[in-house]
C-alpha cells in the first residue's frame, strides 16, 4: 500500500514537471510551479519529514508563487518560443541522470539505522536532545541548539538575500536631501 | 479587489488564524513539528495575504517599510545577541547552557530566543521581498501596456532593459 501511495506521488510529481515544461503560458507554469511545491510537500509528509513540508507548502505554494506573480506583472506574461536544437543539453541530462540513478542504487534505505550517517553522531543527538537538552522535537533541539552556528548562518543568508533584493529593486526613490554623514 | 466579496470575506475570516497558527507553530516548536523558519514564512505569508487582498497601501499604513526593514535585521541581531551574551556568562558562542543556572533550563531559554529571532528575521524578509516586488510598478518604469502590438513590444523591450531610475 505504501509502495503504491509513493509511486503515484512521484509520478504526479514527474507529471507536473512535464507539464511545466510543455506549458507556453508563463502564467499557467506559475501556477503550476505552486502545485507543484504542494506535491512536494506531500512527498515531505510521506518521508516523515513534517518540518520541511511545512516549509516547502509555505514558501513554495504560497510565498514564491506570489513573488513569481509579481515578476511577471513587471516583466509580461509572453514567452518567446524559440525552435533550437536542444542535442547537447539533452546528452547532458540524461548522462547526470543515469549516474545519479546509478549512485542511488548503493545509497542505503530512508530511516535505515546501520547506514553510516545514523551511526557517527546521530544517536548522541538523540539522547542528548532528552538529557541535555530536555526537548521532545529532535530536529528543533538539532537545528537549534547542536547546529546553532549553521542555523545562524541560514538566517544570515536569508537576511542577505532580503538585503540584496532590495538593492536590486530598490526601495523606493533615493532622498536627495539627505548629505553623507562625515 | 473590491468587488471580490467572498475573498475578502474568507480573507478577514482566515487571516487572523493564520497569523495565530504562525504563533503556535513559532512557540511550540520545541515539541512539535514547527520552529522559527516555518513560523515565519506563515505569519509573513498571512501578511502577504492581507496585502493581495486589501492592496499594499492598506497595508503599508500599519506595517511600515522602514518597520518591516528594521525587523529583519532584529532577528538576526537578536540570534547573534544571545551568542554574545553566552560568552560574557562565561560559555562558548550560541552554547545556551551558561545562560541560566540550570543547564537544561538555559538550553530551553536560548532556543526559545533564537527561534524567536530566525521568526522574525524570516518573517519580515518575506515581507519585505513582496514590497520590493509589489512596489516595482510598470507605472514607475513608464513601460507601456502589454497589448501584443510588436511596436509595444519593442517599446517594452527598450524601457525594461534599461537601468530602472
Amino acid at each position: 500500500m505504501e509502495a503504491i501511495v509513493d509511486f503515484a506521488l512521484l509520478a504526479g510529481l514527474a507529471a507536473w514537471a512535464v507539464a511545466i515544461v510543455r506549458l507556453r503560458s508563463l502564467f499557467g507554469a506559475a501556477m503550476l510551479f505552486g502545485i507543484y511545491s504542494l506535491h512536494c510537500a506531500l512527498i515531505f509528509v510521506v518521508l516523515d519529514a513534517v518540518d520541511v513540508a511545512f516549509t516547502e507548502a509555505a514558501v513554495g505554494a504560497g510565498i514564491s508563487t506570489v513573488l513569481i506573480l509579481g515578476t511577471l506583472a513587471i516583466t509580461g506574461i509572453k514567452l518567446e518560443v524559440r525552435h533550437t536544437r536542444a542535442l547537447i543539453p539533452l546528452l547532458i541530462t540524461g548522462t547526470i541522470g543515469a549516474a545519479l540513478i546509478y549512485a542511488s542504487v548503493d545509497m542505503p534505505l530512508v530511516g535505515d539505522p546501520n547506514a553510516p550517517a545514523n551511526l557517527h553522531i546521530v544517536p548522541d543527538y538523540i539522547e542528548g536532545s532528552a538529557t541535555e537538552i530536555g526537548i521532545p522535537n529532535v530536529v528543533t533541539s538539532v537545528l537549534a541548539s547542536y547546529r546553532g552556528y549553521d542555523t545562524l548562518g541560514e538566517v544570515t543568508v536569508i537576511f542577505t538575500a532580503g538585503v540584496g533584493v532590495l538593492c536590486l529593486l530598490g526601495r523606493g526613490k533615493p532622498k536627495r536631501s539627505r548629505k553623507p554623514r562625515g | 479587489m473590491e468587488h471580490h466579496i467572498v475573498l475578502r470575506v474568507v480573507a478577514k475570516l482566515l487571516i487572523p488564524v493564520i497569523l495565530l497558527f504562525a504563533l503556535y507553530v513559532q512557540f511550540h516548536g520545541d515539541y512539535g513539528p514547527g520552529g522559527g523558519f516555518q513560523a515565519g514564512v506563515i505569519f509573513g505569508a498571512g501578511l502577504i495575504l492581507y496585502a493581495l487582498i486589501f492592496g499594499l497601501q492598506t497595508i503599508k499604513k500599519v506595517v511600515t517599510p522602514s518597520f518591516v526593514h528594521y525587523m529583519s535585521g532584529v532577528g538576526l541581531l537578536l540570534y547573534a545577541g544571545v551568542g554574545v551574551i553566552s560568552l560574557f556568562k562565561g560559555g562558548n558562542y550560541l552554547d545556551y547552557s551558561f545562560l541560566s543556572a540550570d543547564p537544561v533550563h538555559g538550553q530551553h531559554l536560548g532556543i526559545l530566543l533564537i527561534e524567536l529571532g530566525v521568526g522574525i528575521t524570516v518573517a519580515f524578509v518575506m515581507v519585505s521581498l513582496f514590497y520590493a516586488f509589489a512596489g516595482y510598478r510598470q507605472a514607475d518604469l513608464k513601460v507601456p501596456p502589454d497589448t501584443g502590438h510588436e511596436a509595444t513590444e519593442k517599446a517594452r523591450d527598450a524601457v525594461l532593459e534599461r537601468e530602472p531610475q
